[in-house]
């Protein structure tokens, strides 16, 4: 049993997973924040890989990866860092990245690399079924990584259904079918996590996309097993570089 | 030049078309997340029901002959032939309304979209020919029009954004990443996954997800069954030896190949902006710089660095200036289907002044190196080269007179100049 599955097992419910960039907002502070991070509460850490071109983010994300990427940060650099990943951070850490340059690095050997790094799963979210299941599927599971996909309001069941079939960890429900870092009225989101819930998946779902304070929080996790918070956090780091205090005071204001 | 020699005979009959995954080879499908699905698989569900129903046809068709001006004319350029020592007739997509090739792509798909209920556009521009063609037909249709344009080429194609916006477009600046091109398609695409429902997505070439590059190059593809019939009543025979096109996402090329994919007589000529020379740093020749990756939603060749993140190109002509190419293009490359040759700035400037002094057509930029490729061609006195000429210099001329101060407004080609 890997750490995410073993932390589903422990804590159903107000599982909160947070997304930090891999290289922001300095290039060695990747390690830093993951610790600020686990110190302060976070179930899970996702920790993004920056990319030139970052479609499914918005652009409070984009612009952390294109800071990570002026500070030189490469898959490279980041499975270095990665090294000294465990035993200081016990928490379970998922990769969130594009396929472009994880093709350009080796497919096989980034899972290789990263698993080796007690990564735990990965968030490729310009993947498509098909060529998870007939090429990269087999890679991911052969270093025993997750795979989380994605589902939307627009998603239909029958596809909801085949995606928890091939996902391992849990389920990442976008909150409305939008990038990153956009503002949700939440009201709308609740009859399609209903939905969800009542499809007794057998992955935990996360609800991600427009998570931004306790309130938002509180509301996610009524329907799902919890929540995922990216450019709300990544707006407080921008505006104060002091990780531990940003960190301690955002994840207060949360679980608090 | 030719990445992998093949017998041509064994790809019959898939050039023309992707497989049901979007695939032409080992290039294409639709690499998207989650939030594009619904859109994408609507229109791949869709997309050929529509095009091929008799009312669109009738009223693709009519549109194209009434509002575009087609069939654009397959001019017989004596004097280009005479200093080719060859026979070359120009495809004369300069002459179509708005300026450019793009428009046959726009119509097309502006009536999809009205047959898939939508009422609100969007599209992405480079130098602002596809953001112009969009807005026209936009106003035609009287839809709601949003062009994403990067920062830096807002500044630098004035005239086009005004024209876009007196069509009653709203231009979005991208201020992304390197505020170019490849940003602009960004913003575009996450317009399309905020605006799911009511929203259809323009894309202006032979990129993006299944079905984009095969839908935009059946609309295109009209390029290609003209010059069939027109070279016919030219010179008796449907086929050319060779027909040449630039590309930069590939639309045009692909509309001019299209019917003489399977027809392996004919040499397929494309030709990439080479910058300020491939090996500069400074170039936009994908092939040749390029290696296999995802961008925009499908797997092509694609400028990037070691780390795999996408690179800025560098081309004088900013219709080129783009890091990846079309999957049906890069299908060509690989299989040697068709021959990619290049061509520096200063070589279609040079070509630009040539076609404009010999024929009396200032092409644009885009054009012009489809021209320069010419050169590079070992042409004969029997051979039929058609060239598509894809659109009309107007835009390019504060470049064109930049060049003519730097030498002079003297001889064509033997002098450099710096642009």
């Amino acid at each position: 049993m890997n750490r995410i599955q073993e932390l589903f097992k422990q804590k159903s419910n107000r599982v909160l997973n947070i997304y930090c960039t891999a290289g922001f907002p300095l290039l060695n502070s990747t390690l830093d924040v993951m610790q600020a991070l686990q110190e302060n509460g976070a179930d899970i850490i996702e920790l993004g890989v920056p990319y030139s071109d970052p479609l499914a983010d918005g652009p409070v994300i984009q612009e952390s990866g294109g800071v990570a990427l002026q500070n030189g940060m490469t898959i490279k650099t980041l499975i270095s860092q990665l090294q000294q990943l465990r035993p200081a951070i016990h928490v379970p850490v998922i990769l969130m990245g594009y396929i472009n340059p994880v093709i350009q690095y080796g497919f096989e050997k980034f899972c290789r690399e990263v698993s080796a790094a007690g990564v735990d799963g990965l968030i490729l979210p310009d993947i498509p079924i098909r060529e998870f299941e007939t090429e990269y599927g087999v890679v991911i599971k052969k270093y025993g990584l997750d795979f989380i996909f994605l589902v939307t309001p627009e998603t239909s069941e029958q596809r909801i259904r085949k995606i928890d079939a091939l996902s391992t960890g849990f389920i990442y429900a976008v909150s409305s079918s939008s990038t990153t870092g956009k503002d949700k009225d939440f009201s709308e989101v609740e009859i399609y996590l209903k939905r969800l819930k009542e499809m007794k998946l057998k992955n935990p779902v996360l609800v991600g996309f427009g998570i931004k304070d306790k309130a938002s929080f509180e509301s996610a996790c009524n329907y799902a097993n919890g929540a995922i918070i990216g450019s709300a956090y990544i707006k407080a780091l921008q505006s104060n570089t002091d990780v531990k205090t940003v960190t301690k005071n955002f994840l207060e204001g949360i679980l608090k | 030049m030719i990445n992998r020699k093949i017998t041509l005979g064994q790809f019959k009959g898939t050039f023309q078309q992707p497989d049901i995954f979007g695939y032409y080879g080992n290039f294409g499908g639709a690499y998207i997340p989650e939030m594009l699905y619904p859109n994408v698989e609507e229109l791949k569900e869709q997309y050929l029901k529509i095009i091929y129903d008799e009312g669109f046809q009738k009223e693709f068709r009519y549109l194209l002959k009434d509002y575009v001006g087609r069939p654009s004319p397959l001019y017989l350029a004596r004097r280009l032939s005479e200093k080719y020592g060859t026979t070359i007739f120009l495809k004369r997509e300069d002459l179509n309304h708005t300026g450019a090739h793009k428009i046959n792509n726009t119509i097309g798909q502006i009536l999809l979209a009205r047959r898939l209920g939508k009422h609100r556009i969007i599209a992405e521009t480079g130098a602002g020919q596809h953001g112009v063609a969009t807005a026209t037909v936009c106003a035609l249709m009287n839809m709601q029009c949003v062009v994403y344009m990067g920062e830096k080429d807002i500044e630098r194609q004035a005239p086009n954004v005004a024209r876009m916006k007196m069509l009653g477009a709203e231009v979005v600046p991208a201020t992304s990443g390197s505020k170019t091109l490849k940003d602009a398609t960004n913003e575009a695409i996450r317009d399309w996954i905020n605006n799911p429902v009511d929203t259809h997505y323009i894309i202006g070439s032979v990129v993006g997800p299944h079905p984009y590059p095969d839908m935009v190059a059946r609309f295109q593809s009209v390029i290609s069954e003209e010059i069939k019939w027109q070279l016919k009543e030219h010179t008796g025979s449907e086929q050319p030896t060779h027909v040449v096109a630039c590309v930069g996402g590939g639309s045009n090329a692909a509309g001019t190949f299209y019917h003489f994919l399977e027809e392996f007589s004919v040499q397929l000529v494309a030709v990439e902006a080479a910058g300020h020379g491939v090996k500069t740093g400074m170039s936009a020749a994908t092939t040749q710089l390029g290696k296999p990756g995802v961008l925009h939603g499908s797997k092509s060749l694609v400028m990037q660095t070691e780390d795999g993140q996408v690179v800025e190109p560098h081309s004088i002509s900013a219709g080129l200036d783009y890091p990846g190419i079309g999957p049906l293009h890069a299908h060509l490359f690989e299989t040697g289907r068709a021959i990619f040759l290049s061509a520096t700035d200063n070589e279609a400037i040079d070509a630009a002044f040539e076609l404009t002094r010999l024929e009396g057509i200032i092409p644009a930029l885009e054009s012009a190196h489809a021209i320069a490729g010419l050169n590079q061609l070992k042409l004969t006195s029997k051979d039929t080269v058609v060239v598509c000429l894809s659109g009309r210099g107007d835009k390019d001329m504060a470049t064109y007179m930049k060049a003519m101060e730097g030498r002079g407004g003297g001889e064509v080609s033997a002098i450099r100049y710096q642009v």
